[in-house]
């Protein structure tokens, strides 16, 4: 069976497309990881709370998307900063662990609420993107691949040029190295953990508005976090460029293998490089060492 | 704990029951599961059958992450392997149910043993991603090696059959699971009065100390991982009597939780909090489930809001949990009962 | 409640610890610098040195978790320098921690009978059961704990007492009873009194010499309060930056003037503090 080249062509570019939501999520992610050292399992379901909370003002209440966007994104700070504020910030002292099963615990409530909403049944986004495809070369790119690749990457460099300019990203990573120290030299350190669990949960709410534009929305849709989880454990947890090309990369892998094998390898594959990954380099490809003692 | 209970010697205050209240209490305790099936009602019946193979796999949890400290994201998975062995041995060669039972067990611990395997070079929680990733790869499988495990479809599971008495209700099951359930879980109790469990708990409390007085950390952490999975195996088996069919939804992420909530809600690393959590975790939604149809009358679709009402309690006991009683409801158990031994003279 | 029974504890014989130019270095601080230590069987040695200047850093590479750079470990001349760590348990090497490494969700008597971890044998599927051989290993250690150690250090009270709850001193006395569960050749304390009081410190004082009259061990030992070490040891090693820099009985030691020299650069003079019988140096 031939391989036809533009065949392989427009699914990288399809798969780099998706790699670059992922890619924004594990930035999510990360942003937590770093400021309070939290595993979040549920950044997957942040991304899909966001994503029905955009889905309430477009669809239900018919907002224009101009106004849907920021309410949304207000909205999900809102929700970042309720869970670090009651459920993270009482258990910061004790071991990861158990911060880490208040995550899984918020990964089923946050499930549970979008089905009390707006019920389990799958849903269709209003479209907001241009709708003609785009050619690059001979490789036609559905548009809405386009766009939100667009888009993702707009969003990663108004980050990443916060993250090293803004006084808050320096308090951030600050907080990140030594919170004790960044606390003596009168960094407000429960104001960076709030902060960056709002920020987090803005960036996946974005993120969750894209991946629904392209694949519409469910209640299982926060499986999009598990790969997102390969994502990050791939780049290294605390490491945002990491998260950038490990996104980039396991998009375009579930792609090629979805293409050329079957829908149903892709989590088998990138979970295979999961386990290669943990078992070869356990603190990531671009992570800090010391972060494998946790 | 009594104050001033006067031991007779070492061995017992080394025993399985360490003052005679507690044996009798055991003792009512086995009473009341023999005269239990008096009740005469199959859906008691069936839910009993429910809670004790719940009672199981959350202290074979337990044991790993209870005591060991390794947090598991598999557990439903172990489960399914168990149910779908039962499934594959009794349906295709009809062997004798406790063999499939051992099978069961035994298969799910050899697996167990395999995902353990990268604790050799990873730690903590990385270790616990790994065993997410076991899951999805085990989910994979069960999808798709259709000559053994039917695929979508699944298997079907003949009736357990013993000494040619068929068990096809949950009232006779309930007499094959019973005695099982309780074998289990006092071997588990046996299991931290050893050498073994002690260098378990060692582990949890992760300490240079555990290295220092010659545990080897990759050796028990793999026999932890071992006898969580051995114990999923067995009571996925016996659900898989229950339920007499197995497919790849059975037992979804969601279960996995459901079982981490369980030793949560329970009390983490005692005996009686896993029995506590499996019981008080498996009644919540038939609790959820009488109150919707109490208010159909005036709620009439109050059983579709059933799934998130679950899943949500669900998800806030383990977070209420954690924050507010870490040890769980073993916990709040223990400080009633000094509550009311030192009744009329508390403090 | 003593058990009826009361044969003597059972003696290993005391082992012989030979360190030669052991080196150990952290990115660019040369926490040892060639030292060579020498333990005779039996003996009470102290290895004393101003803060920082190596003390736990050779207990460390000792006791194998730090892999020295050079330098070779020989118990009773045999070079264990490559054994693991928690290989050395069996070979009766025993060791308690500056800052107490307990096993915190455990009570006391659990703590001490996972000193005796390495010695015991019965496997998992004896555990289920708990019959037999499993049962007898599990009374016979009990009944030995019992005498041997908490007896011996008197602590019948809070067997059954999470460690967690403890006061400090008393928790530095469970690191020793778990550390004398395992049967050790030889003891390695690293600050056994620090942040005791004068009571308490004699009473560990009294409980360490026991330990090598009763049993035979040979003891090494860490400390920062001069009035003990020079009451208690027969030899006494000094460290500083890393480099031994004295070795000899209490007395020679004492009036060392490189002693001397580099304990007025630290905190004290250790004469003094030795006459006063105070702790001298960091206590924490
Ligand atoms: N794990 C480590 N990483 C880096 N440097 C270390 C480490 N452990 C010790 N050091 C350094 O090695 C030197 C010796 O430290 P060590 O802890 O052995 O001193 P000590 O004699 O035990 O002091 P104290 O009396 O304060 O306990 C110090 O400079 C210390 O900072
Ligand atoms: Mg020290």
């Amino acid at each position: 069976m031939a391989v036809e080249f533009i065949d392989i062509v427009e699914t990288s570019l399809a798969g780099i497309g998706t790699g670059s939501l992922m890619a924004l999520t594990g930035v999510a992610f990360v942003i937590i990881y770093k400021a309070t050292k939290v595993i979040n399992l549920a950044i997957g379901e942040m991304l899909m709370i966001g994503a029905f909370v955009f889905y309430g003002f477009s669809a239900g209440l018919a907002l224009p998307i101009w106004a849907s966007v920021p309410l949304t994104l207000v909205v999900a700070a809102l929700i970042g900063g309720l869970i670090e504020r009651t459920m993270i910030r009482p258990l910061l002292k004790d071991n990861p662990v158990s911060v880490f099963m208040v995550t899984i615990g918020l990964t089923s409530v946050l499930i549970g609420v979008v089905e009390l909403v707006w019920s389990a049944e799958p849903r269709r986004l209003p479209e907001f993107l241009p709708s003609q495809p785009v050619l690059l070369g001979d490789a036609f790119i559905p548009s809405k691949t386009a766009y939100s690749f667009v888009i993702a990457a707009a969003a990663m460099a108004v980050l990443i040029t916060v993250f090293a300019f803004w006084r808050g990203g320096i308090a951030l990573r600050a907080t990140a190295t030594d919170r004790a120290a960044a606390s003596s030299v009168g960094i407000d350190v429960p104001g960076v953990f709030s902060f960056s669990w709002m920020l987090a949960a803005v960036v996946a709410a974005l993120a969750g508005i894209l991946v629904g534009s392209v694949g519409g929305i469910s209640s299982a849709m926060g499986l999009f976090g598990l790969s997102v989880f390969v994502v990050v454990i791939v780049g290294g947890l605390d490491s945002i460029l990491g998260a950038l090309i490990a996104g980039l990369f396991i998009g375009w892998l579930e792609a090629m293998v979805g293409r050329f094998m079957g829908g149903e390898f892709k989590l088998l594959a990138t979970f295979t490089i999961l386990l290669v990954v943990l078992v070869v380099r356990p603190y990531g490809l671009f992570g800090t060492h010391e972060i494998e003692r946790l | 704990m009594r104050v001033g209970t006067a031991k007779q010697s070492y061995a017992a205050d080394e025993g399985l029951f360490k003052t005679d209240t507690q044996k009798v209490w055991f003792g009512l305790l086995l009473a009341a599961l023999v005269l239990f099936p008096l009740n005469g009602s199959s859906y008691w019946m069936f839910l009993a059958v429910l809670v004790m193979i719940n009672v199981i796999s959350t202290t074979g949890l337990n044991i790993l992450t209870g005591y060991t400290g390794q947090v598991s994201l598999g557990h439903a998975a172990f489960m399914a392997v168990g149910a779908y062995t039962v499934a594959f041995f009794d349906g295709r060669f009809g062997t004798p149910v406790l063999l499939n039972l051992v099978l069961a067990g035994a298969v799910a611990a050899g697996i167990g043993y395999l995902v353990g395997l990268p604790s050799l070079r990873i730690k903590g929680l990385y270790l616990a991603i790994a065993t997410l990733a076991a899951a999805v790869i085990l989910g994979f499988i069960f999808l798709n090696w259709t000559p053994v495990t039917g695929g979508l479809r699944g298997l079907n599971v003949p009736t357990a059959t013993i000494a040619g008495i068929e068990l096809a209700t949950p009232d006779r099951l309930y007499w094959l699971v019973m005695p099982i359930t309780v074998v289990m879980v006092l071997a588990a109790k046996n299991l931290f009065r050893t050498r073994v469990g002690r260098a378990f708990i060692a582990i949890r409390d992760r300490d240079i100390s555990a290295e220092i007085i010659g545990i080897s950390l990759f050796k028990y952490k793999l026999m932890s991982f071992a006898i969580s999975s051995f114990y999923a195996g067995v009571a996925g088996g016996l659900w898989a009597y229950l339920f007499r069919v197995v497919t790849p939804e059975s037992f979804p992420a969601l279960a996995s939780i459901f079982f981490l909530a369980a030793v949560i809600v329970g009390g983490a690393g005692t005996i009686v909090g896993g029995i506590f959590g499996a019981v008080f975790m498996t009644l919540i939604p038939e609790f959820l489930k009488l109150s919707a149809t109490a208010l159909v009358p005036w709620f009439p679709d109050a059983s579709i809001y059933l799934a998130p009402v679950r899943n949500i309690i669900f998800g806030l006991l383990i977070i209420g949990f954690l924050i507010f009683e870490p040890m769980g409801l073993a916990e709040m158990w223990r400080r009633t009962r000094r509550y009311f031994a030192l009744w009329p003279f508390r403090t | 409640m003593s058990p009826s029974d009361s044969a003597a504890p059972v003696r290993p014989p005391a082992a012989r610890l030979d360190v030669e130019n052991l080196s150990l270095q952290f990115g660019g601080v040369k926490a040892l610098d060639g030292i060579d230590l020498h333990v005779e069987p039996g003996s009470i040695t102290a290895l004393i040195g101003p803060n920082g200047a190596g003390k736990t850093s050779a207990f460390n590479a000792i006791s194998g978790f730090y892999r020295p750079k050079t330098g070779t470990v020989k118990l009773d001349g045999v070079d264990i320098t490559q054994v693991p760590a928690r290989d050395r348990a069996k070979l009766g090497l025993a060791r308690t921690f500056q800052n107490i490494a307990l096993f915190r969700g455990m009570t006391v008597l659990d703590n001490i009978k996972l000193g005796r971890h390495a010695h015991l044998t019965s496997g998992v599927f004896g555990a289920f059961l708990y019959w037999g051989r499993t049962r007898r290993e599990e009374m016979e250690l009990r009944a030995e704990i019992e005498r041997d150690v908490i007896d011996f250090l008197e602590l019948d009270h809070i067997r059954n007492v999470p460690v967690a709850i403890l006061p400090y001193g008393l928790q530095k006395k469970v690191e020793l009873a778990r550390a004398l569960a395992m049967r050790p050749r030889i003891l390695m304390l690293d600050e056994p009194v620090a942040g005791m009081n004068r009571e308490e410190t004699e009473d560990m004082a009294r409980a360490i010499l026991d330990v090598r009259d009763e049993w035979g061990v040979t003891v090494l030992l860490v400390e920062h309060d001069m009035g003990m070490v020079m009451d208690i040891s027969d030899h006494v090693c000094v460290l500083n930056f890393g480099r031994r820099i004295a070795a000899g009985s209490p007395t020679e030691v004492r009036n060392d003037p490189d002693v001397i020299k580099a304990y007025l650069g630290g905190s004290g003079d250790p004469r003094k503090a030795a006459l006063d019988g105070a702790a001298m140096g960091e206590v924490a």
